[in-house]
């Protein structure tokens, strides 16, 4: 069926099966490689996108759900040479390893801080419960997240990329 | 608002991560991120069953499907001489079936279609015919007489041994046991467990038909390996086949071995003309790919009474699955580095026998972010340790410390052969307690078992063995274990450095620009490393075993000595001096006692493009091999706090300190993120993961909800790490290589701590993974009151 996605801003259009998941229409249909799948049982939040401002599992949405809705993936988060504070603070806090896990936790992240600009740390711990991380033990994720958090200004810095 | 990001960086600095850039804007790019012009993808039908006979196998349905362009069976591979592949263990492993199948999951037909939902459809429309035969799932049933032959293909296998090994002085160890005033016995298993990182396996092929070349984007930690094993097992030429590894989405030893679906997606490509892609999910992953561990084990120490070690001994039964692709540093290694058991110990005598088993389960045993069995070892030693400080009223503190070698004895030559690094182990350990405060700790515990709380204090200290390794006694495959780096300086300064170790997450982009900076004196942002791509990279045997800093961190170095040599020489043009009259002094030649008479780098660098001495070639670039003299070996002293839920069973990790010795650190940042990782997995390990099954073989754990890792919730708020600095003896850098110590050395602490908080219940041993029901059952055995 045909269906038409806000995507990043952007109107998308394309004819896809009833049972497409979310995450193969952003990854495949799209292109938008940087949603990741990791285990099909929305269990790890790899596939972790925005579905009108709010974090789903892309992988146990389907696309025909999407239909008509505004969804917003890591690409869409910062420009360019822009980086959002978030991603800043991965950076800065060393919050990433293999980076698999990475842009699942900035989504799922970016929707706790639009909600919660100063949480505490164990909001931080039970807002990314759902995003698995086997690299880093997930303490300088928090700082990380911390970072962009103490960092908070209402628009996106700009940096060496 | 900008924050400035520093630049300039060189060894040893905190330098934030060259490749964080492209991973924080979603745009690495993984396997499965490629989008080639016609590529198919691929499904694997998997056996339902964990051993049985196949007697046919109809795919006559799937090819009517209107989007299948190919099914290929062990019958068609078998036609091409790849319906088997060898292991890394000298092993053979089945492609695809063609006679049986010998564990769940094990891989039968490969499906090749437009799109990835219609190859997952086909499989449905392809009936085998098994015949269902008895099953192996306990380890120790493989031994029975009466136990089926799993590996009826090779016609010297009468039983299940795949291998029966001894290694050190046994009536040594036995003369010491004999004369003992104190011997303890404990018996453990080392469950099954699974690497499981978050990007699964998987690969592409590309055969272009027009140039005769293979392209093969594969998840892999050693793709040039890879290269060769795919040459000899397709019969194609090796200059024809290109493995690029791309960004890896963590390894941990998953991606060492080659999978049936490379081989596949390879033979699908060669006859089709296409790019095709397989990635596995992660019920795949976790039910067919390499698993770790499953090692059954019987640990035992002989003491004086007053605590002095005078002899180990060890006996293990390990369980290789349904195929032998065990990863072992050579065929002398058939238990990788378990021979490691006496670890930091200065113990007199040793002796270890193993058996090695095949049973009806997924094939392996990888090397968990481990070098080659350590973890095992380490774990058996530690664990038996504080058995026998139990057995002597001792403290576990006293009773290690009694028995550390001592750093006078460095490099100490081990009973086992080893010859260590050099080390300070009483001092690790001293660090560990000071900053656990461990008199206030014990005094914690007292109040709280007044309370009746149930509190423990858990120890681990431990020396691992990395770094392989030394021509003299290791290779994979018989290719031998060196490492090497390729180093070109450009016109204006600025550098490449190619090399033939793999990240999976490791940061070697950052890493090893660093050791470039420090040898060359240009600033890391200004050099370029690249890796991954076997036609643009020197060879090299992979990341695994903590190898990158020991082999390949040490080829950087060399490397770069070498390009600094020629440096000087055209420095000593430049400056009209003779080389001898040259210093290296703060990144650049000076003529010594003249400090402005000197050459940066870049000047150099410039001039080997434009201004050469008359008897010198122009460039400036080097190549090494390097072959490291011996392991290098990490050590590390770990403490680990837990309290008990009496009523549920919950074991929370209150606290974890880990000191590691790492030797020389590169960059201090991405070591202590190696650390934290390795510690959260190994706390995976000791309360939550293990890979099960029932009596008709049947995968238990196969997806995220039934194998649990730790989130962010099961992990101490903070991973409190120190460092003590030996620098290694014999490596270039004082390197020692680090991201698996914490794998290695927190298991034992964990369970340490929990048997510590039982041991008032006479508890002396419990089997990992210590979940909530475990850990319940044996508070109710003992009488434990609920509340």
């Amino acid at each position: 069926m045909r269906i038409q996605v806000n995507v990043n801003g952007e109107p998308r259009e394309a004819d896809v099966e009833p049972r497409l998941l979310l995450v193969h229409f952003v990854r495949d249909t799209l292109g938008l490689t940087g949603t990741h799948w990791g285990c099909d049982t929305s269990n790890c939040g790899a596939c972790t996108v925005h579905l009108d401002g709010e974090p789903v599992k892309s992988c146990t949405v389907l696309a025909v759900r999407a239909n008509g809705h505004d969804v917003t993936t890591i690409e869409g988060v910062s420009s360019g040479a822009d980086l959002s504070l978030l991603q800043q603070g991965f950076r800065e806090e060393h919050g990433l390893q293999c980076g698999f896990c990475t842009p699942g936790m900035i989504m799922t992240a970016t929707a706790l801080l639009e909600r919660t600009p100063r949480p505490s740390e164990d909001e931080i711990r039970e807002a990314i419960s759902g995003n698995l991380c086997r690299c880093t033990g997930y303490q300088y994720i928090i700082k990380s997240i911390e970072w962009a958090a103490k960092h908070n200004a209402p628009t996106r810095v700009e940096v060496m990329p | 608002m900008a924050v400035e990001t520093r630049q300039g960086h060189t060894f040893g600095d905190r330098m934030p991560r060259k490749e964080d850039g492209r991973f924080i804007r979603g745009r690495g790019k993984y396997v499965d991120d490629l989008q080639l012009p016609g590529m198919l993808h691929s499904a694997i039908l998997r056996s339902p069953f964990a051993h049985a006979r196949i007697n046919g196998i109809d795919v006559s349905a799937a090819l009517e499907h209107p989007k299948v362009r190919a099914v290929i069976t062990g019958k068609d591979l078998e036609e091409q001489g790849l319906a088997w592949m060898p292991t890394i263990a000298g092993d053979t492993q089945a492609v695809l079936a063609t006679d049986k199948v010998r564990f769940q999951g094990q891989e039968v037909a490969f499906v090749v279609a437009d799109d990835r939902y219609s190859a997952q459809d086909a499989l449905e429309l392809i009936e085998v015919d098994y015949e269902p035969l008895p099953v192996i799932v306990e380890t120790p049933r493989a031994l029975d007489p009466e136990a089926p032959v799993i590996r009826d293909d090779k016609a010297e296998q009468t039983n299940n041994v795949i291998f029966e090994w001894d290694h050190g002085d046994k009536e040594a160890t036995e003369r010491a046991f004999r004369e003992a005033d104190v011997t303890v016995k404990q018996e453990m298993i080392y469950p099954r467990v699974h690497p499981a990182p978050m990007e699964t396996c998987g690969a592409v092929a590309d055969y272009d038909v027009g140039t005769g070349k293979m392209t093969l984007w594969v998840t892999s930690q050693a793709p040039h390996a890879h290269r060769t094993l795919a040459a000899i097992v397709t019969g194609l030429a090796e200059q024809q086949i290109r493995v690029i590894s791309p960004d890896i989405g963590g390894g941990f030893g998953n991606k060492v071995p080659i999978y049936p679906g490379y081989v596949c997606v390879a033979v699908a490509s060669l006859v089709l003309g296409r790019p095709v892609k397989w990635m596995e999910s992660r019920a795949e992953n976790l039910m067919s790919t390499s698993f770790a561990r499953d090692y059954h084990m019987v640990g035992e120490i002989a003491a004086t009474k007053d605590g002095n070690i005078l002899g180990v001994r060890v006996d293990v039964l390990s369980d290789h699955g349904a195929f032998n692709a065990h990863a072992q540093p050579g065929d002398i290694w058939p238990m990788g580095f378990f021979a490691i058991f006496p670890s930091c110990y200065d113990a007199p005598a040793a002796y270890a026998e193993a058996t090695g088993v095949y049973s009806n389960k997924a094939p392996g045993g990888i090397a968990y972010r481990c070098s080659f069995r350590v973890t095992e070892a380490i774990y058996l030693m530690e664990r038996t340790m504080d058995v026998l400080a139990d057995e002597l009223g001792m403290d576990p503190v006293e009773l290690r410390r009694k028995n550390l070698i001592p750093a006078e004895k460095q490099p100490y030559e081990s009973v086992m052969g080893w010859t260590y690094d050099g080390g300070d182990y009483h001092a690790a350990l001293d660090e560990a307690l000071r900053i656990a405060d461990y008199p206030a700790l014990l005094e914690e515990q007292r109040e709280a078992r007044e309370q009746g709380r149930i509190m423990g204090i858990g120890v681990s200290t431990f020396t691992e063995i990395v770094g392989a390794g030394p021509k003299k006694k290791c290779h994979i495959a018989g290719l031998e274990m060196f490492d090497s780096a390729e180093l070109r300086m450009h016109p204006t300064g600025k550098a490449v450095l190619k090399i033939g170790v793999q990240s999976q997450g490791q940061g070697h982009e950052t890493t090893f620009a660093q050791i470039v900076a420090g040898e060359l004196g240009i600033p890391a942002e200004d050099v370029e490393v690249h890796h991954g791509d076997t036609d643009h990279t020197p060879y090299g045997l992979g990341t695994y075993g903590s190898r990158s800093t020991p082999v390949g961190g040490a080829a950087a170095a060399v490397v770069s000595r070498k390009v600094r040599e020629k440096a000087k020489k055209i420095a000593a043009h430049l400056l009209e001096a003779a080389e001898g009259d040259l210093e290296w002094e703060n990144g650049g030649f000076q003529v010594k006692g003249s400090p402005n008479q000197r050459k940066e780098m870049a000047e150099i660098a410039f001039a080997a493009y434009t201004n050469t001495p008359p008897d010198e070639e122009a460039g400036l670039e080097g190549v090494a091999y390097y072959d490291p003299p011996e392991m290098t070996y990490p050590f590390g002293a770990y403490v680990c706090v837990v309290e008990i839920d009496k009523g549920t069973g919950q074991v929370e990790v209150k606290r974890f300190i880990a000191v590691d010795d790492c030797g020389v650190r590169i960059n201090p940042m991405i070591v202590e993120g190696q650390i934290h990782g390795g510690l959260a997995q190994g706390i995976g390990t000791a309360l939550m993961e293990v890979i099960q099954f029932d009596e008709e073989g049947n995968h238990l754990n196969s997806n995220f909800m039934d194998y649990l890792i730790p989130t962010s919730m099961e992990v101490p708020k903070v991973w409190e790490t120190g460092e003590t600095v030996t620098p290694s003896t014999h490596h270039p850098l004082g390197a020692r290589g680090v991201a698996e110590s914490p794998t290695v050395g927190s298991p034992a602490a964990v369970v340490n701590a929990v048997v510590d908080a039982l041991s008032p219940y006479g508890v002396r041993h419990v089997d990992m993974p210590l979940t909530p029901s475990k850990v319940w059952g044996v508070l109710r055995e003992n009488g434990v009151e609920p509340f």
